[in-house]
């Protein structure tokens, strides 16, 4: 356990640009520099102060080149690990990592998606595995609601549980001014529109949106020099379990019970101790599998759990206070904005969907077809 | 010592003559997806056919636009693997988990020849 990385780095920036539909003719590097440019000025820093770059996007399989280039950084360390929507929780991991061994002392971790404005299908191909291919399984979705179905099947979940993550997610988005979809959504509005993959409905899905995010990462003790209140990486794992869904050994168990159990025990946290959680929810069965592998509920309690008004607001667990992917934005890697929101829970500055005396967070990163799992626990200058 | 044939040749082979082929580790655990060597230590596998018998472990109809719903499946072998699929011969929602199934290979493609294992509910198997 390398419990030195404990609050041995604090995220210092953080911002996002261009959610929604991007204007023709955008690239992707655009949206990642304009958000890197953003949480750059958040931080106190400009590209010249930048020395280490880890960013990813399906469009840019070499994307750290691209982004060094439009922002001219020097950088002496850079990495584009791609295990999807997690990319960025594993980036934090790493950057953290090559800070403490001094391969960098200012990290960019940066995104950027014009998958809506290109189409889906051609901003992010899939890789098919040869054995699945001649049944034409629609991916992700596909993999999706097989493991709802197994979860069902396993623990009595109902369509109804799943819709109320949906209906959570919608709630949390009406307040805040910034979410794509913030019309009233109820359970029986879920489950009356149109059928994607049995048991999953369109309002079981995420958007499809453009966008970027990026945030900075720096050790504590230059953190502590910036304008902005540190938020402090307290604990950070990874995991995967597979590739395609045929290789996942349990539908109904991810490898996010490893990814937070080495989170939790390096940040010396407990899930009931977490004032806020940013579980991806790409499609509402995710954060069910979550916040049971994580701890937040026994297994096959997730849905009863989402159901009981626990992740709403004023709930136990105020769980993607943004709007998530459901609701919030979905640029095809969610992973950075949900560090993003809870970067800016902890600093306090979430408005209406502000939680209150928020100090300890969870950003949990899901990709792939629930094949990478990656947690960060993360915390405010009180927490160090 | 000839090179083994990939495991997709190997496959792809075995559904075109009928055969629904999986890997065994020497200690005699299934395999699927096919792989090059034993997950974990790295030591030869060796290729099967199972009795194509088993039941299924997940499900789903997919709803595309202006089309019926067709079922996605993974199906698990008695021999203990487990393969993505569909079920035919009920509706594709009316597939239900735990359903055993046994195996039936599609007619040869026009094009490619090639032949792909679905299932059917066991009880209405000929």
């Amino acid at each position: 356990m390398s419990a030195a990385l404990r609050a041995s780095t604090a995220i210092t920036g953080a911002a996002e640009w261009g959610l929604g539909a991007a204007p023709d003719g955008t690239r992707p590097i655009d949206l990642m520099a304009q958000a890197s440019l953003r949480a750059l000025a958040d931080a106190g820093l400009t590209p010249a102060d930048v020395d280490g770059i880890f960013a990813a996007t399906t469009q840019l399989p070499m994307a750290p080149l691209n982004l060094a280039l439009e922002l001219g950084i020097d950088a002496r360390c850079s990495d584009a690990t791609n295990v999807g929507g997690s990319s960025f929780m594993f980036h934090v991991d790493h950057a953290r990592a090559a800070i403490a061994a001094g391969l960098c002392d200012v990290a960019l971790i940066a995104y950027g998606s014009t998958q809506r404005l290109v189409g889906r299908s051609s901003a992010s191909v899939q890789e098919l595995d040869p054995w699945e291919a001649p049944f034409r399984p629609a991916l992700p979705v596909t993999a999706y609601a097989l493991a709802a179905s197994r979860h069902m099947h396993e623990f009595g979940t109902t369509r109804e549980q799943l819709a109320s993550v949906a209906v959570a997610a919608r709630a949390w988005a009406q307040l805040n001014p910034g979410a794509w979809s913030r019309d009233p959504l109820s359970v029986d509005d879920v489950l009356a529109s149109r059928m994607v993959a049995d048991p999953l409905t369109l309002r079981d899905c995420c958007l499809v949106t453009d966008g970027g995010a990026a945030i900075v990462l720096t050790s504590a003790e230059r953190a502590a020099t910036l304008p902005r209140p540190p938020v402090l990486v307290l604990g950070a794992g990874q995991a995967h379990s597979h590739r395609h869904v045929t290789g996942m050994p349990s539908l109904t168990h991810t490898a996010a019970a490893q990814s937070g159990a080495t989170a939790f025990a390096q940040a010396g946290v407990t899930p009931g101790e977490v004032d806020v959680a940013q579980l991806y929810d790409a499609f509402t069965i995710t954060p069910i599998l979550f916040l049971e592998d994580l701890g937040f509920c026994a297994k096959g309690d997730g849905g009863p759990f989402a159901a009981s008004g626990a992740i709403g607001r004023g709930g136990r667990l105020p769980l993607n206070t943004n709007g998530g992917g459901l609701s919030y934005t979905h640029p095809g890697m969610y992973g950075l904005h949900a560090i993003v929101e809870a970067v800016r829970q902890l600093r306090g500055e979430c408005g209406e969907r502000q939680v209150p005396g928020c100090e300890i967070a969870v950003a949990h990163g899901n990709g792939g077809v629930l094949s990478s799992q990656a947690t960060l626990v993360l915390g405010s200058a009180a927490t160090a | 010592m000839s090179e083994p044939s990939p495991p997709a040749a190997v496959v792809d082979a075995a559904w075109r003559e009928g055969r629904l082929p999986y890997q065994r580790t020497e200690d005699g655990a299934a395999v699927w997806p096919p792989r090059v060597a034993a997950p974990g230590d790295g030591r030869p596998l060796s290729w099967h056919d199972s009795a194509g018998v088993g039941c299924v472990y997940a499900t789903t109809a997919l709803h595309a636009r202006g089309a019926e719903p067709r079922n996605i499946a993974l199906i698990d072998l008695d021999e203990g693997f487990r393969i993505m699929s569909r079920v035919d011969g009920l509706p594709a929602e009316a597939v239900k988990i735990g359903l055993r199934v046994g195996v039936r290979f599609t007619e040869a493609d026009a094009e490619t020849g090639a032949r792909i294992p679905v299932f059917v509910p066991l009880e209405e198997q000929a």
